[in-house]
C-alpha cells in the first residue's frame, strides 16, 4: 500500500484506476485491458515527474516527513557492517529517539549517531517520534567523545521534528544538553559528516549537524522552526504554513545557495519513499566520497576548519 | 491608512522623544500592582521597590549601573547583510527592524561594551528584549563574536546578560546557525583561559538557551526569570497537563542543578567582581561605588547616546 500525500491525490486516482483494471482482468480472462492499463501507467509516471520536478517548499515538508521515507535505522542496516549499538548517557537513561554506536562503513570503523522516528505506531512511540530528550544528546556527546579519543570519523544522520518539549526534558536540562552537543561537534578532531535525511528540526538538529560537511537529501528540510509554528507566531494562523514554508527558506536548494550546507544528494523521481534502496545507496556513496576527502586533513585542521566555517557562515544573503 | 497616518503622524511623534516626555511617570508593577515613580524605579535598577520583582532593563541602563562611574566604551559590531532571506510575513522584515530601531533607539538586539567593574576590566554584552524580543540573528551572532574576540585580545573576562525569546525567525536558517557560531565564540574565550560568565535574565528561551546562554563557566540568573528551551505553553500543549508552580523559573532551575546562583540585580555587580577576581587570581576587590577609572580608558569613542545625556 502506497501512502499518498495530499498533493499526490490525482496520482493516486490514476494509479488506483490502473490497479482496478488489472484486478478486473484477473477476474475475467477475456478482458483485454493491458493497453489501457499501460496508458494509465504512462500517464501516472508523467504526472509523478511533473509533481516532483518543482516541489513547493510546503510540499517538500510533506515529503520530508513521509512515513515511508527511509529512516536512520534503515540507513544503518543497509550501509554499515558490524553495527554495534552503544546505549545510555551514564546519568539517567537511554533515549531511544537517538541511535548510535560503532559500525563499519565498508572496512572503515566509524561512530554513527542519528535520530530515529520509528516506522509503525509501536516503534514511533518507543522512539518518541524522533524527538530526543537530554539523555539522547548526552549519549551522542559520549559517543562523539569516544570517537575523538580513538580517531574514528563521526557520521550523523539527522531526522527530527525537534527536541522533545516535555516537563522532564526541561527539568533535566534540554537546552544545556543541546548546547553541549553542538559544542562537542565543534571541538572534534575527527571528521564529522552529517546528512539531513528527512527533517532537520531546529536546535535538536543543530546538536548533531554541526559538521565539517553537511549534506541534505534533495527533498529534506532544515529549519529554525516548523512552518506551522512559524505561521502561528508570525501570521497568528497555523494554516498559513505554506507561506511560512516559503519564507523560511528551508529547502536543500535554498540552504545550498546560502552556504549553510555543502552538498545535495539527489532523490529518485517521486522522492526517497518511492526509491528507498536507491536513496540509501546514494547516501552511502556520498558519505564515502566526503569521508575520503576529509581523511586527508590533519586532526587540528579538521577542528579549525569546522569552526572557521561556522564563524564565517551567513556573510552573504540570497541573491536578490 | 492614508498618507496622513503613515507619514505625518510618525513625524509628529518623533518630535517628542520617549525620554523627554515619559509616557508614564508612574509605572505599575506587573507583579504586585504597586504604583512606582519612574525615577525611583530607575534608581532601583528597574526592580520593584515594593515586591522586588525584576522588570526589564535596557542594556544601556544596565551598563550604566554596572560599570564603574557608569562609564563604558561600546565595542563595534560588524553590520551583517540586512534581511538575507528577503523575508516577508504580514510585514516586511526590514520594516519590523526599522520599527524596533525607532522604538528602542538602538541599532539591534545586543549591546557590547568594555569597561571596568570594581576596577576589574571586562568585556560585557547584553541582550535587549525590547528589540524584537531580543531575538538572535546574524547581528547578535556578530556581537557575541566581536565581544569574544575583544575579550581574548585584551585578555579580559566576558560577561554576558541574556534575554531573548530565541532565534529570529525572519532570518530563518541563518538565525539557527547562530547556535554553532556563538558556541565557537564563547569557546574562544574559555580556551584562552578567560572566564565566561552568563547572567540569565527574564526571559531566556529557545535557541539562545540552547547555545551560548548555557555554556558559561558560571551561570547566574536573576530572580524569577523564565529560562527554558521550549516555552511553558508549548509543553502544556504537548503533554496536556498543568505545569507545576514556578516551573522553568530561575529558582526551579537552581533546584534542578542547572544554575550556580540566583542573584538579586542589586547584588550582581559585587558578585561578578568577587567571582571574576578569584578566577583571575587577583586581590580582593575594593567595594562600593567607584568613580570612573582615570587613566585606563580614553573618552568614550562615541558620543554618549542621547538617552544617557538626557538622563542627567
Amino acid at each position: 500500500m502506497t501512502n499518498y500525500l495530499e498533493f499526490e491525490k490525482p496520482l493516486a486516482e490514476i494509479e488506483g484506476k490502473a490497479e482496478e483494471l488489472r484486478a478486473m482482468a484477473r477476474a475475467n480472462e477475456e478482458m483485454d485491458i493491458e493497453k489501457e492499463a499501460a496508458a494509465l501507467d504512462r500517464k501516472a509516471e508523467t504526472m509523478l515527474q511533473d509533481l516532483y520536478r518543482d516541489l513547493t517548499p510546503w510540499r517538500k515538508c510533506q515529503v520530508a516527513r513521509h512515513p515511508d521515507r527511509p529512516h536512520c535505522r534503515d540507513y544503518i542496516e543497509a550501509l554499515f557492517n558490524e553495527y554495534t549499538p552503544l546505549a545510555g548517557d551514564r546519568n539517567f537513561a537511554d533515549d531511544h529517539a537517538v541511535m548510535g554506536g560503532l559500525a563499519r562503513l565498508g572496512d572503515m570503523p566509524v561512530m554513527v549517531i542519528g535520530h530515529e522516528k520509528g516506522h509503525d505506531t509501536k516503534s514511533r512511540i518507543e522512539r518518541n517520534f524522533g524527538m530526543a530528550r537530554p539523555e539522547g544528546y548526552r549519549k551522542a556527546i559520549r559517543l562523539m567523545d569516544m570517537a575523538d579519543r580513538f580517531g574514528l570519523p563521526v557520521i550523523s544522520l539527522v531526522d527530527t521534528p525537534g527536541a522533545y518539549p516535555g516537563k522532564g526534558a526541561e527539568e533535566r536540562g534540554q537546552s544545556e544538553a543541546i548546547a553541549r552537543s553542538t559544542e562537542k561537534c565543534l571541538s572534534l578532531r575527527v571528521p564529522l559528516v552529517s546528512v539531513i535525511i528527512g527533517e532537520g528540526g531546529s536546535g535538536g538538529a543543530v546538536a548533531f549537524a554541526t559538521g565539517n560537511t553537511v549534506m541534505m537529501l534533495e527533498h529534506s528540510i532544515y529549519s529554525v522552526i516548523s512552518p506551522e509554528g512559524c505561521a502561528s507566531i508570525l501570521w497568528k494562523d497555523a494554516e498559513k504554513m505554506r507561506e511560512a514554508a516559503e519564507a523560511l527558506r528551508l529547502t536543500a536548494q535554498d540552504l545550498k545557495a546560502l552556504g549553510v550546507i555543502d552538498r545535495i544528494i539527489s532523490e529518485p523521481i517521486g522522492g526517497a519513499q518511492r526509491g528507498r534502496e536507491d536513496t540509501i545507496r546514494a547516501v552511502g556513496k556520498a558519505l564515502e566520497v566526503e569521508l575520503k576527502a576529509l581523511s586527508e586533513k590533519k586532526p587540528d585542521a579538521l577542528r579549525k576548519d569546522r569552526r572557521r566555517k561556522y564563524l564565517d557562515m551567513g556573510s552573504k544573503g540570497l541573491a536578490a | 491608512m492614508n498618507w496622513i497616518s503613515n507619514y505625518v503622524r510618525p513625524r509628529i511623534n518623533s518630535l517628542f522623544s520617549r525620554r523627554e516626555v515619559p509616557e508614564n511617570l508612574w509605572i505599575k508593577c506587573p507583579e504586585c500592582g504597586q504604583m512606582l515613580f519612574h525615577r525611583e524605579l530607575e534608581q532601583n535598577l528597574h526592580v520593584c521597590t515594593a515586591c522586588d520583582h525584576h522588570m526589564a532593563i535596557t542594556p544601556r541602563d544596565r551598563f550604566q549601573a554596572l560599570f564603574d562611574g557608569g562609564i563604558f566604551v561600546e565595542v563595534e559590531v560588524p553590520t551583517p547583510v540586512t534581511d538575507p532571506l528577503h523575508f516577508k510575513d504580514q510585514k516586511r522584515y526590514p520594516d519590523r527592524l526599522k520599527a524596533a530601531q525607532k522604538s528602542t533607539g538602538e541599532k539591534e538586539a545586543m549591546l557590547v561594551a568594555e569597561g571596568e567593574i570594581g576596577r576589574t576590566p571586562i568585556v560585557a554584552a547584553a541582550q535587549d528584549f525590547s528589540f524584537m524580543g531580543g531575538s538572535m540573528g546574524m547581528y547578535v551572532g556578530n556581537a557575541i563574536i566581536a565581544a569574544a574576540e575583544r575579550a581574548v585580545a585584551l585578555r579580559r573576562p566576558f560577561v554576558l546578560f541574556s534575554a531573548a525569546g530565541g532565534a529570529r525567525m525572519q532570518e530563518g536558517i541563518l538565525s539557527l546557525m547562530q547556535m554553532p557560531r556563538t558556541t565557537v565564540a564563547v569557546d574562544m574565550v574559555k580556551e584562552a583561559g578567560l572566564p565566561y560568565i552568563v547572567v540569565l535574565t527574564h526571559p531566556t528561551t529557545g535557541g539562545v538557551t540552547a547555545s551560548y546562554a548555557m555554556l558559561g563557566d558560571v551561570q547566574i540568573a536573576e530572580p524569577n526569570a523564565l529560562i527554558c528551551f521550549a516555552g511553558p505553553r508549548v509543553i502544556e500543549q504537548t503533554i496536556r497537563e498543568k505545569l507545576p508552580e514556578g516551573f522553568q523559573r530561575a529558582e526551579y532551575l537552581l533546584d534542578h542543578g542547572m544554575l550556580d546562583r540566583v542573584s538579586h540585580r542589586k547584588d550582581l555587580k559585587d558578585e561578578l567582581v568577587t567571582i571574576l577576581r578569584m578566577l583571575l587570581k587577583q586581590s580582593p576587590a575594593v567595594r562600593g561605588d567607584l568613580p570612573a577609572p582615570e587613566t585606563t580608558l580614553p573618552a568614550p569613542a562615541k558620543e554618549p547616546s542621547t538617552k544617557e545625556a538626557k538622563k542627567e
